[in-house]
């Protein structure tokens, strides 16, 4: 009998317990191991996966809207567009608030084309209103101008706008003055003591004078009483016809029902035109025949892919047979001729096929030479799918090849042979006996050219013309032509939805630590 | 019995019956381009061919050895070629030459059926060579796009193909022009310097903090490990056109705060902007070839290391590092070439002061197509050389390396 046996737990040498010191040794090395690895996750975190998961919010992101129209949109939410009449003055007044400020901080051809995306025509539509919008609402301003010019005195009103009780008695007024001063201040860098407010105001000002006609501003400057007894008696502007007048589409319910369909603040808008749907009051339908689009290229890419990897398989399979059971000096010099093609630019490689496939290129000028085609009737092809899937075909075949192989090394010559001594014929012993040792490399070859091809730009950009094009190209289309962003984000969400289930199945499959680059 | 007395009597290929028929077939498949290429006509063609080829076959075979027989063939297909064709009928005939008298001995040896067991049938034998020649063609399709545009670059003539003059081997039809253009044109150079600039800063910062992760990543007791090696494998997963996407967005506000909260130049934070996205690019092959050469490092080194009081610190650059150095290097490799070959990202990441030479290849393929790009792909086939020959030697240097150690 020793001492520990008796004093309880088995000491360490410093006089711990052990276990205690095990587990204390034990968290130190896994904080050791992290505090190697933070610095990368962290780098990457910034650099890669913050910037796509803020593509991932800009694919639902709608609030443009929201911002640059607030008024509108709020009024909007009561409005039922089934009523089939265009919304009413108070509508108008509150959208020519909002356009003043839009106008003044320039976001209104933004929002414009960001509603363009939806309907067209609402993009000229805001860009012909945002020239004339400085006039809305003139009337109100020369009025009460007219009735008493301390109207007209900037100072004036900013001493009446300080005023405590004012934001509660003259709500409409404070908020569309207080909307002149930041915007005036932030964008133009002018004092609102010295600028006479927009039309805007007076308009809210009317607004809120006529409002309720025994309203009591008794807290506020005389002005005020004196104008609420007049106000009633003033000449209406018809902000309605004057909008109608810039463009007779504002008349129109469809108009109001864009906007109001996409004054929220998040929209799947963008992912059902990315799978050629569209927002309707009844909830989402169908686009018509002739703007669908993406499904069409969706599936285009996917079968391009899966031809991709096919002709991979097809040719990547003998060669990789040949290099796993060649002697290895000969396999390795051979293994020269697959790694070439992996380690040279794509850039060269498609330019390569670019002169090679063109119609004065080197390919057809051989077929017109040795006569098998008319000069006439030179062959087709780039510009086209077929140019694609040979072009794409000869730059991911390494990445068949090399995956294919490295199993194809691990199958023991011995088991044909032994299939063979036991009767089974050279396609019996090669299709029961070999093939299906090889299916992993297949599947990770496979799976590998699959989720690269399906997310390739460059080489259908340049050999691809307008019927080998693939997903990829559209959504850069849209990030740099277009502009439409947030459909480009939707788009990208949906491909990297597909790539991630790719990947998960290629984790399972073969592992992403077994990655092997370069044979 | 010996092997080779037991091959030497599996084959007596019959001269009238096996190699002169072959030869003959061969021959008429060359003369059946010659004369579709000439216009003699189809017939012609394979007749004039396959006469040749029996008479090739018959001469070298009853007379000649082998060194002067091949001549013999090359010679006076050769001959036969220029009669027919011009310097180009010369190149065609010389080609054809060989294959004919290389045809004919390798049949008539019985070379072709030297890696076979004696046993095999003529049936597995056939099957086996035609098999072979099917590989040859696949291998062929991978290297000969790459080989071709090298002739194109010395092009004289602004064309994509081989023109006349090239064909007929007139010096006048070549020229370094392209090239020239090429280390002379700023339209070129500037792209160039870009490359130079970006990709090694993208390499240090991803062989730097991938080598760390990697050694972090082998050691034996790490949280979350699948869920962190699936995070920073993701960009070579993701798509770059999605990558290239994300980037877009976030990149232009860290530009701008870059620029209003440092006040570093435009210029400076775009060349920022890129260096960093390519860094990330480039991680995953550090992280993979890195955390592979660790695979075979024996732990217990370090452990001996400290054992005989070193700090972490100096094991780690004097006994792990020269150990894991041919794995670190090709990683670094992986990420230069990454850097320097990619497209999308700086496309829509950079603005145009940070160009680089894929960039204005891709724009010169898509818009002015010009021959310079030839020459550029040319000189980036032999840098791709040079980079393959390293990542090669370093992988035998490595697994010497491994070889030596107890594992």
């Amino acid at each position: 009998m020793t001492d520990t046996a008796n004093s309880g737990p088995v000491l360490a040498a410093d006089g711990r317990p052990l276990k205690a010191s095990l587990n204390r040794a034990l968290r130190r090395q896994k904080l050791r191991a992290m505090l190697l690895i933070a610095p990368l996750l962290i780098f990457i975190m910034i650099t890669f996966v913050v910037p796509i998961g803020q593509m991932l919010f800009r694919s639902v992101e709608n609030q443009i809207v929201s911002e640059v129209l607030p008024r509108t949109t709020q009024m909007l939410v009561e409005w039922d567009a089934s009523s089939g009449e265009a919304p009413d003055n108070t509508f108008f007044a509150a959208l020519t608030k909002d356009l003043m400020v839009a106008v003044e901080k320039k976001q209104h051809t933004r929002l414009g084309s960001r509603l363009n995306y939806e309907t067209t025509g609402v993009s000229s539509l805001f860009r012909k209103s945002g020239r004339k919008v400085d006039d809305m609402g003139e009337g109100y301003t020369d009025q009460f101008v007219a009735f008493d010019p301390t109207w007209a005195d900037p100072a004036f009103w900013a001493d009446l706008m300080e005023a405590p009780s004012a934001a509660q008695a003259l709500p409409q007024t404070t908020d569309a003055y207080n909307a002149f001063a930041s915007t005036i201040m932030s964008e133009d860098d002018q004092d609102p003591r010295a600028e006479q407010p927009w039309h805007t105001v007076y308009l809210s000002l009317h607004q809120d004078l006529t409002a309720d006609p025994a309203a009591d501003f008794s807290g506020l400057p005389a002005e005020i009483a004196a104008a609420q007894a007049v106000a009633g008696g003033f000449a209406m502007d018809d902000l309605a016809a004057a909008y109608i007048d810039i463009d007779e589409d504002w008349g129109t319910v469809e108009t109001w029902q864009t906007i109001q369909t996409y004054s929220s603040k998040f929209t799947n808008g963008y992912f059902l035109n990315a799978v050629d749907m569209q927002k309707s009051p009844d909830g989402a339908e169908w686009r018509p025949e002739d703007q669908q689009i993406y499904l069409t290229l969706f599936v285009r890419t996917m079968i391009m892919s899966m031809t991709i990897t096919i002709s991979c398989i097809l040719l990547g399979y003998p060669v990789a047979w040949l290099l796993a059971n060649l002697p290895m000096r000969q396999a390795n010099l051979l293994m020269i001729l697959v790694l070439l093609p992996f380690w040279t630019s794509l850039l060269v490689r498609t330019s390569a096929w670019k002169v090679l496939l063109q119609q004065q290129g080197v390919i057809n000028d051989i077929v017109v030479w040795l006569g098998l085609v008319a000069d006439d009737n030179r062959l087709a092809l780039i510009n086209n799918a077929t140019g694609t899937i040979i072009a794409m075909t000869h730059i991911l075949l390494p990445f068949m090849i090399l995956p294919l192989y490295s199993v194809m090394k691990t199958i023991p010559p011995t088991y044909l042979r032994a299939a063979k001594s036991l009767g089974a014929t050279n396609w019996t012993a090669f299709w029961r006996v070999y093939f299906p040792q090889s299916v992993p490399g297949i599947g990770a070859g496979s799976i590998l050219v699959f989720i690269l091809s399906i997310g390739y730009y460059i080489t259908p950009e340049i050999v691809g013309g307008t019927k080998g094009v693939f997903i990829s190209n559209r959504i850069a289309y849209h990030i740099s032509s277009s502009l439409n962003w947030g459909l480009a984000a939707a788009l990208g969400a949906i491909l990297l939805a597909m790539v991630l289930l790719l990947y998960w199945a290629y984790d399972r499959i073969v592992g992403i630590d077994n990655v092997k680059l370069g044979g | 019995m010996t092997t080779t007395a037991l091959k030497g009597q599996a084959i007596a290929p019959n001269l009238m019956g096996f190699t002169l028929p072959i030869t003959a077939a061969f021959g008429a498949f060359f003369g059946l381009l010659a004369g579709q290429a000439t216009g003699a006509g189809a017939l012609l063609g394979i007749i004039a061919g396959a006469v040749v080829g029996a008479i090739i076959a018959y001469v070298l075979v009853t007379m000649l050895p082998y060194k002067t027989g091949r001549l013999a063939a090359i010679a006076a297909v050769g001959v036969l070629g220029l009669l027919v064709g011009g310097p180009i009928g010369l190149i065609v005939g010389v080609l054809s030459g060989a294959a004919l008298g290389w045809c004919a001995y390798w049949v008539h040896t019985g070379r072709y059926r030297a890696s076979m067991p004696p046993y095999a049938t003529p049936g597995q034998v056939l099957w086996h060579n035609t098999f072979k020649f099917i590989c040859g063609a696949i291998l062929f399709f991978l290297i000969a796009p790459i080989v071709t545009i090298i002739p194109l670059s010395f092009n004289a003539q602004d064309f994509f193909t081989f023109t006349p003059e090239m064909l007929s081997l007139d010096p006048d039809g070549f020229s370094l022009k392209h090239y020239r253009d090429f280390f002379t044109n700023d339209d070129w150079l500037r792209p160039l310097k870009n490359s130079v600039i970006i990709a090694p800063f993208a390499t240090i910062i991803s062989v730097s903090l991938g080598t760390l992760a990697a050694i972090g990543l082998s050691q034996s007791h790490v949280p979350f490990r699948r869920a962190i090696m699936a995070i920073l494998i993701s960009p070579m997963i993701v798509p770059l056109i999605i990558s290239a996407t994300g980037m877009f967005f976030f990149y232009s506000q860290m530009g701008l705060f870059m620029e209003n909260t440092f006040g570093i130049s435009k210029s400076l934070s775009g060349y920022i902007k890129v260096i960093l996205a390519h860094a990330a690019l480039g991680i995953p092959f550090v992280i993979i070839t890195v955390t592979a050469t660790l695979v075979g490092f024996d732990h217990s080194l370090t452990r001996a290391a400290a054992n005989m009081g070193a700090t972490p610190t100096v094991t780690f650059f004097r006994v792990q590092m020269p150990l894991i150095l041919p794995g670190v290097i090709s990683g670094a490799l992986f990420a230069f070439i990454t850097s320097f070959d990619e497209v999308v990202v700086v496309l829509f990441v950079g603005a145009a002061a940070q160009k680089t030479l894929p960039w204005q290849m891709f724009t010169g393929l898509r818009e002015q197509i010009s021959p310079t790009i030839l020459a550029v792909a040319t000189i980036l086939v032999i840098v791709s050389i040079l980079l393959l020959t390293t990542v090669e030697l370093l992988r035998r240097r490595s697994e010497r390396l491994r070889g030596l150690s107890p594992n």
